[in-house]
């Protein structure tokens, strides 16, 4: 017998004395000695109106740079004892937030294949009654061709799900989350 | 195959919601919900690794007194003393040992110690109104806090939001994570909250209602009230040949 699951409600304006104080904020997923390739990621995210969402709270959850989950559901042996592969942190007044991570490697795909390095994101935020799913992918990464996931959504939205690379500091990647409009970021049905 | 490679390649989808059963993001009596919501269909996902996993969460960053809020200051905060316990399920029933449950919420006077909230309701320096606990090896969970109070918001004219404690779980998977808020049985407030309001099924709403419990109220020092947490689990249970 399946019991409903308890329905979701917004996480408020007054999050942040709890789940994101100097502690318990996780900007760095990856410090410098985990392997891969280093990722210093900004996420902005901003409304129906394009203002910028100054109360949102962004989860990140990846895989290693072998594509492999720290999980009970995949690999239990971390690469390092300060690898979780978890990350979440509030958004600032302009909307932004920041990561410092490894370029995830690829994950398989059930049945068989590999999808392309992605990280999943959860948004929370006050006038949110249950989070959002979005990916972020890495712009011009060429397994993004054959990504099963981008191959679901419609071609001229896949575009929202890139992040890109800011062509005079490399390593460091931009993703703009639309809640809403004519940009509006791609979310799942998961 | 070995075992960790039988696991990447069949994997256990989760329980997809019942219609109605979650808010949508759209309600319009919330009105903030107005231009935080998409508007486009979402893309249906099937579940991969991705979505099937989550974080792993030890002890660290636990301390003592971070499952007693009436405990975390020099003295004793205002209020009414309140247990709070119950256990982490998934829908088919399987308890969800060692997942982090983080709460927060209003004092006993309906105000946050967060920097924005204005409400003109005395802070209590005795009362942070945060804590955080691991469930045993059985779901279980217990926190002792203070009943906080009903306090004002600009949503609608002489909005009040039914006193409530917010939780933050985990679960098993990245999909399974779960942010809600905890009521207290019959709460006049209830029918005017839209964020209440926002989940259309009756039943599921119910299950934000913790309930009074005469086994857990300890007898001259607190009152006790029990809220179960159901998350989102595998559909079946893996065939094992």
């Amino acid at each position: 017998m399946d019991h409903v699951p308890t329905p979701s409600q917004t996480v408020g304006p007054f999050f942040h004395f709890s789940l994101t104080t100097a502690e318990h904020c996780i900007g760095c997923i990856a410090g410098p000695l985990v392997p891969g390739e280093r990722v210093w990621l900004q996420c902005r995210v901003l409304d129906g109106e394009n203002v910028p969402v100054p109360d949102a709270m962004i989860e990140i959850w990846q895989a290693d740079a072998e594509g492999r989950y720290y999980s009970e559901a995949d690999s239990e042996n971390a690469v390092d004892p300060a690898w979780r592969g978890f990350g979440r942190m509030a958004t600032g007044e302009d909307g932004i937030c920041k990561f410092e991570t490894i370029k995830p490697g690829r994950v398989p795909w059930p049945g068989s294949g590999l999808q392309s390095p992605h990280l999943k994101v959860a948004i929370f935020a006050r006038g949110m009654l249950k989070q959002l799913f979005t990916r972020i992918y890495f712009a011009n990464d060429p397994a993004n061709q054959e990504d099963p996931v981008l191959q679901r959504v419609p071609q001229e939205r896949r575009e929202t799900l890139m992040a890109h690379m800011d062509a005079e500091r490399p390593g460091h990647w931009r993703f703009d989350v639309h809640l809403q409009g004519e940009l509006e970021t791609v979310f799942f049905d998961v | 195959m070995d075992s960790l490679a039988q696991k990447k390649a069949a994997i256990q989808p989760y329980l997809r919601h019942q219609p109605g059963t979650q808010p949508s993001s759209l309600y319009e009596p919330y009105r903030a919900t107005v231009l935080r919501s998409p508007r486009k269909p979402l893309v249906y996902l099937p579940h991969t690794l991705s979505e099937v996993t989550g974080p792993v969460f030890g002890w660290e960053g636990i301390a003592q007194n971070d499952n007693d809020l009436t405990r975390q200051h020099g003295g004793e905060p205002l209020g009414e003393r309140i247990i709070v316990t119950g256990r982490v399920l998934e829908s088919n029933g399987r308890p969800v040992p060692n997942t982090l449950i983080e709460i927060w919420q209003a004092n006993s006077a309906g105000r946050y110690t967060h920097i924005k909230d204005q409400h003109p309701a005395p802070l209590d320096p005795n009362f942070s109104g945060t804590g955080r606990t691991l469930t045993d090896e059985h779901g279980a969970y217990r926190f002792v806090t203070i009943k906080p109070g009903p306090y004002p918001w600009l949503n609608h004219h002489n909005a009040w939001r039914p006193a409530h404690i917010h939780f933050s779980v985990f679960g098993r998977a990245f999909i399974s994570r779960l942010i809600t808020q905890m009521y207290f049985p019959g709460d006049p407030l209830f029918a005017f909250d839209p964020i209440f309001q926002s989940v259309p099924d009756e039943k599921a709403r119910q299950r934000m209602i913790s309930s009074f419990d005469l086994e857990t109220t300890q007898p001259q020092w607190a009152t006790g009230y029990r809220f179960d947490i159901v998350l989102r689990g595998p559909e079946a249970t893996p065939c094992k040949t």
